[in-house]
């Protein structure tokens, strides 16, 4: 279960970095950083929340607040330096999320400190239950829900409002959604926020769980990152698929032979970038 | 022959920084040494392949800890074995990794680098027994041409005879890659880099070009990655994790990929200007994130591009 749990939270970091993949062409680096951002804002909201006087049970309440909230800050990070490359070469648009990443790890230190940021004993405020066997926290069955709602909200944003069939349009073919009348500053700006927004979130969302650290981003991403490429680059469907296969691999590996943890990882990353490059779920073409 | 001046200038100022400069600044130099080593190998790729590599700190790993290795377990401390032998490491590596990753271009080459560079991060990390786990190991002083030089303390050792050792590793390092990016190889690289298509139908194989330039990069780095080892006396995994491949890919770029001596001049301003921003900002990640998006957006020919612009070169040579 601790595996569906990571899972889940990966599956929304790793959405963030598809849909911003998918339109924008840009493989977003920091999508890790935006996760560690949303932890430390989240577990500072919750903090705010507690010690004025809000009840402990409602602490969730705050923390997707705080996670939203300041995924906002992705409006910022598009227009003041990503739309001025979308016409450079790929290499060029890797590094500049790269300088993001190196930024924001330093704005963390600067704002949080350099020690962990926990909510402290708010994660078994729920209490824990019995399934299949296990214990499980409430929190993490709450957090699993969420991330399957999400993930049908997305679904159902992409394929049946109006918004969904322009980004999916603009996915495919740029020029042609241009010329038939949709302005992509709009459409780019309101991308990246929703990707920076399902990062922010799910870093929110583990916080309970453990702690938030600065290296955490950074950690994150190579996950993330490994998500995306068993799933495939862009596809929404290969970001559960490939969150789920790197969730319960990851925790089996744990559990089995912990040396093998994250080896076990990148050698199925290897394996499928070898045997389908475009990963389970990609495009068949370029 | 401006250039060759300018050359000949840099060289001479290096040659005599030991008698002139603090200690201090002195041995900042080594790992600018040592990064240039790397970075001329990283730039084959980069710069004259149009391949971007998010992995090839792992070969700076390789290459240092075969240095550590060596010198701590098996008592073999001359540096003109261990270097020959952190670049055979590195190839016997690279041939199979770099089979694999030049089937790829582009989004996918640079992914396929990274996982294979964090392959060997975990694996420097979880195999504690082989390699000392997050601690790492430590790296002896190497001996150099023959002798221990155990009369000198670690300052006098660093800033002499092990100084005018890198210097001489990364002369030859340049002339060598001088020599392959003039040669018949280094022109087809070029072109395959502006045009694949055209490469191949000009009987270039391009996947076995670009597994050529991967190989000489990798034992560039490992070279690289021996030398770095020894100024800190120790080697630890994050010589190989993925942000220390964008470093220094952010050193190339800062010092101009476009230019043959861009990425040696980008590994100088990046390890002294990292030395300054620390020593009066403690968050240096900060300062240097935003230079790197300034350069990316405002002047991606690093710094060379600026010389490039007021020198006005009557034949193109890029």
């Amino acid at each position: 279960m601790g595996g569906v749990f990571h899972a889940s939270i990966l599956f929304l970091v790793a959405a963030g970095l598809q849909v911003v993949f998918g339109v924008q062409k840009i493989f977003n680096l920091a999508c890790g950083s935006f996760y560690a951002l949303g932890a430390y804002a989240g577990a500072s909201a919750v903090a705010y929340f507690t010690g004025h006087g809000g009840s402990p049970a409602l602490f969730i309440v705050p923390l997707a607040l705080g996670g939203l909230a300041v995924g906002l800050v992705g409006v910022v990070v598009e227009r003041g330096l990503l739309r001025f490359v979308y016409d450079r070469d790929e290499t060029f648009q890797l590094l500049l999320t790269f300088a993001l990443v190196l930024m924001l790890e330093d704005l963390i230190r600067m704002t949080w400190g350099t020690a962990p940021v926990s909510t402290g004993g708010l994660y078994l405020s729920y209490g824990q239950a019995r399934l299949l066997g296990a214990t499980v926290p409430v929190y993490n069955l709450i957090v699993i829900a969420a991330s399957l709602a999400i993930a049908l909200a997305i679904g159902w944003l992409l394929t049946r409002t109006a918004f969904g069939r322009i980004i999916r349009a603009s996915a495919d073919n740029r020029e042609m959604a241009e010329a038939l009348g949709v302005d992509m500053r709009w459409v780019y700006v309101r991308v990246f926020t929703l990707g920076t927004m399902l990062g922010t979130l799910g870093g929110a969302l583990v916080i309970p769980a453990t702690a938030a650290m600065s290296e955490m981003g950074i950690e994150l991403i190579v996950e993330a990152f490994a998500v995306v490429v068993i799933g495939g680059l862009g596809s929404m469907r290969g970001a559960f698929v490939g969150a789920l296969v790197v969730g319960i691999f990851r925790s089996v590996a744990i559990a089995v032979y912990p040396e093998l943890e994250m080896l076990l990882i990148y050698l199925i990353v290897i394996a499928v970038l070898l045997w389908r490059p475009r990963g389970l779920f990609g495009a068949a073409a370029a | 022959m401006r250039a060759a001046v300018t050359l000949a200038l840099v060289g001479i100022a290096i040659a005599a920084l030991p008698r002139l400069a603090p200690a201090y600044y002195v041995t900042l130099m080594l790992p600018f040494m040592a990064y240039g080593v790397v970075l001329l190998g990283l730039n084959l790729l980069f710069g004259y392949t149009g391949l971007v590599s998010f992995g090839h700190a792992l070969f700076i790993g390789i290459g240092a800890y075969t240095g550590a290795v060596l010198t701590t377990r098996f008592g073999i401390r001359q540096m003109e074995l261990i270097l020959p032998a952190a670049a055979l490491a590195a190839a016997v590596v690279a041939a199979p990794v770099g089979a694999l990753c030049v089937r790829y271009v582009k989004i996918y080459f640079g992914m396929l680098t990274l996982a294979f560079g964090m392959v060997f991060y975990t694996f420097l990390l979880k195999f504690y027994k082989l390699t000392g786990g997050d601690e790492g190991m430590r790296m002896l002083r190497p001996y150099l041409l023959g002798q221990s030089w155990e009369g000198f303390s670690k300052t006098a050792y660093l800033i002499g005879p092990y100084y005018y050792f890198s210097l001489a590793v990364l002369v030859l390092a340049t002339l060598l890659m001088w020599r392959i990016v003039r040669s018949p190889f280094g022109l087809c690289l070029k072109t395959i880099r502006d045009n694949p298509l055209k490469a191949e139908s000009l009987g270039v194989s391009v996947p076995r070009y670009r597994w050529y330039a991967f190989m000489i990069s990798a034992v560039y780095a490992a070279a690289g990655g021996a030398l770095l080892a020894t100024p800190t006396g120790n080697v630890d995994p994050t010589l190989a994790y993925w942000t220390h491949s964008g470093n220094i890919v952010f050193m190339v770029l800062l010092g101009g990929f476009a230019s043959f001596f861009g990425p040696l001049l980008g590994a100088f301003v990046f390890i002294f200007l990292q030395d300054t921003v620390m020593s009066v900002f403690p968050y240096w990640r900060l300062v240097f994130g935003a230079i790197l998006a300034v350069i990316v957006i405002f002047a991606p020919g690093g710094l060379m591009g600026f010389f490039a612009r007021r020198t006005v070169t009557p034949v193109s040579r890029a």
